[in-house]
């Protein structure tokens, strides 16, 4: 469009001609990257896609409802992921959207920067530092209050609690903060509190962009393996036992049998637990970036 | 304008404290991450004060004579996470530059939702994929074990770039944006209009992009920790193992039982979480938050 205008014999700097030569193509070797690895774990994973990945040799039936623990399927895994999914989002859901309803609606410019900055460097810390507070935690509760206290369900879960805390809180606020103002004053001039206002107008608007970053949440959680490496996740627990008892997860899983496979089967095992894996999370986000930007189209791109 | 908004009625008055159950979660927020703090400070204090032979700050690890320096996986985090940095920050702004200028819509379309779908890659997943992929080809190709600098970093700059781009495409496109019709009307095309006008305004976002990236790539465990090698060393070569500070600290809650090496395990938790937290930051300082990026210079 335009190639013939005037700037075209300007000569330009080599640093700027090098780039132009060149940033073609780094999208194209980016996705190359990406399909040739997702490609191999569709050639080595897909095959073994099926109820049997899940439950090895014990009839589906017999295995959910734990009569029979399954020793070659995924299902242990499974439903370790699923526990520390139920359990993280029940111990960060009050404190996590608590606290973006808070920063959104109620708090003083100054509070509002203080609490930013911490969320920031909470959002910024690495997996696996988490993991180690609730090691130094489980360790200070042994000298102290609790002599027999271990890694476990529950320890897992509450670092990992701390670790999606800032999406909640983000997602949040952001998800209230998209709500248009003309909705506010509406409210305020039908004589709503600010209470009510939250509750009747402000929540109820916000619905889906609340659930996009819960859902963001449970991806993060699904997928974590530093911090459960170090609260309690291991290999061969069967089904979780309980709050304080060892458990197994799919994220762990394929961490483990990368390090220790011995056999053809287990390797296709893992392969298989990698697929699963890459399809709960993608899946999850994807999800959630769906229902957000529906939410910000609703609010923000439908102006008449 | 500003009376309407905040309220003057009396039972908008009695309204303004928040309610007491999120007052009590914000303060259960803050909590978390003081205790977060508190507890790995505390713990990595003595070890910090310790000083001499046998404490963490040495450059050797060898825990059967004593020795439990953590200085060469220090130097590992910063060396992989650097290299890393240095094929992914231009490829993001490559990738970047390219999606907001060049890009045909169907390639366009299909590249942003590639990015969109890289950032929820589970990272062992990617380290799973990676060696039984990547690491028999470096060995074929360089020699040596395959699970090297190398291998690891490459992977790294795979988990990286995505976040990178998101972060630089969020705060060129509405400069772009702004520039776009006065720069064409003058006979620039989009990308010298990118790379002339958009990208000395946005030194900051390009920055931050990088510090987030940095913090990123040297707070992530499973990538080194399966890729890397770990040997306890400083690497002579691309083709040679190393290893840094998250994975020493998994290999050795995973290994060892207690005693100095748990001191070693709590100065690098501390290390990381101070870099980190010092990132961050900065990162936000520069950046702002992500909504703010528009217009906040000129």
């Amino acid at each position: 469009m335009t190639s013939h205008m005037p700037g075209e014999g300007v000569k330009r700097p080599p640093l700027f001609r090098l780039f132009k030569h060149c940033y073609g193509l780094a999208a194209p070797l980016l996705l190359f990257c990406l399909l040739s690895l997702l490609g191999f774990l569709l050639y080595h994973g897909a095959p073994s896609l099926n109820l049997s990945l899940l439950f090895g040799d014990v009839p589906p039936l017999e295995a959910i409802s734990g009569r029979r623990p399954v020793w070659d399927g995924l299902w242990p895994a499974f439903t370790g992921t699923l526990c520390l999914i139920g359990l993280t989002m029940g111990l960060a859901l009050l404190p996590g959207i608590g606290c973006g309803l808070y920063l959104a609606e109620y708090a003083s410019p100054r509070r509002k920067k203080i609490i930013d900055s911490a969320v920031d460097i909470l959002a910024g810390t690495p997996s696996i530092v988490m993991g180690l507070f609730g090691f130094t935690l489980i360790l200070f509760l042994r000298r102290t209050l609790l002599p027999e206290a271990n890694t476990g369900l529950l320890p897992a879960s509450a670092c990992l609690a701390l670790l999606v805390l800032p999406v909640l809180i983000v997602g949040t606020r952001e998800a209230l903060e998209a709500v248009p103002e003309s909705l506010r004053l509406t409210a305020a001039a039908l004589g709503f509190s600010r209470s009510q206002r939250l509750r009747r107008v402000l929540l109820p608007a916000a619905g889906q962009g609340l659930w996009g970053g819960l859902i963001l949440a449970i991806g993060r959680c699904a997928e974590d393996t530093a911090v459960i490496m170090l609260t309690g996740a291991v290999a061969n627990a069967g089904l979780p036992a309980g709050l304080t008892a060892k458990f197994e997860a799919l994220p762990f899983f394929v961490y483990y049998i990368t390090a220790q496979y011995q056999t053809q089967e287990e390797l296709l095992l893992g392969f298989g637990a990698a697929l699963l894996l890459l399809l709960l999370a993608g899946g999850l986000t994807l999800l959630a970036h769906g229902l957000e930007t529906g939410y910000r189209r609703r609010w923000q791109g439908g102006k008449r | 304008m500003r009376k309407i908004h905040g309220g003057t009625g009396a039972a908008e008055r009695a309204g303004e404290k928040a309610p007491l159950l999120l007052r009590l979660a914000a303060g259960m927020a803050l909590l978390g991450i003081a205790m977060l703090f508190a507890m790995i400070l505390a713990f990595a204090l003595p070890a910090f004060l310790q000083p001499g032979p046998g404490g963490a700050f040495g450059w050797f690890w060898r825990p059967y004579q004593g020795e439990f320096g953590i200085l060469p996986m220090l130097a590992g985090s910063l060396l992989l996470s650097c290299s890393a940095l240095l094929l992914a920050w231009p490829l993001a702004l490559a990738v970047c530059c390219w999606t907001l200028s060049a890009a045909p819509g169907l390639l366009r379309t299909g590249t942003r939702a590639g990015i969109r779908f890289m950032t929820a890659i589970p990272t062992v997943v990617y380290g799973f994929a990676a060696v039984f992929l990547l690491t028999p080809l470096i060995r074929a190709g360089l020699g040596g074990a395959g699970r090297c600098w190398l291998a690891a970093s490459l992977m790294l700059s795979l988990l990286v770039l995505p976040t990178m781009a998101l972060i630089l495409e969020a705060g060129l496109k509405p400069r772009l944006d702004r520039l776009c019709l006065g720069g064409q009307a003058l006979g620039l095309s989009k990308l010298e209009i990118l790379w002339f006008l958009v990208l000395p305004q946005s030194r900051k976002t390009m920055l931050a992009a990088l510090l987030l990236g940095f913090g990123r790539a040297a707070g992530d465990t499973l990538l080194p920790l399966m890729l890397a090698g770990n040997a306890p060393q400083l690497p002579g070569a691309l083709t040679e193992s190393l290893r840094t500070l998250t994975a020493h600290m998994a290999l050795v809650t995973a290994n060892e039982v207690g005693g100095a090496a748990y001191n070693s395990l709590f100065t690098a938790g501390a290390l990381l979480l101070i870099i980190n937290a010092v990132v961050s930051l900065l990162a936000r300082r520069l950046a702002g938050r992500p909504g703010n990026l528009p217009g906040e210079q000129m």
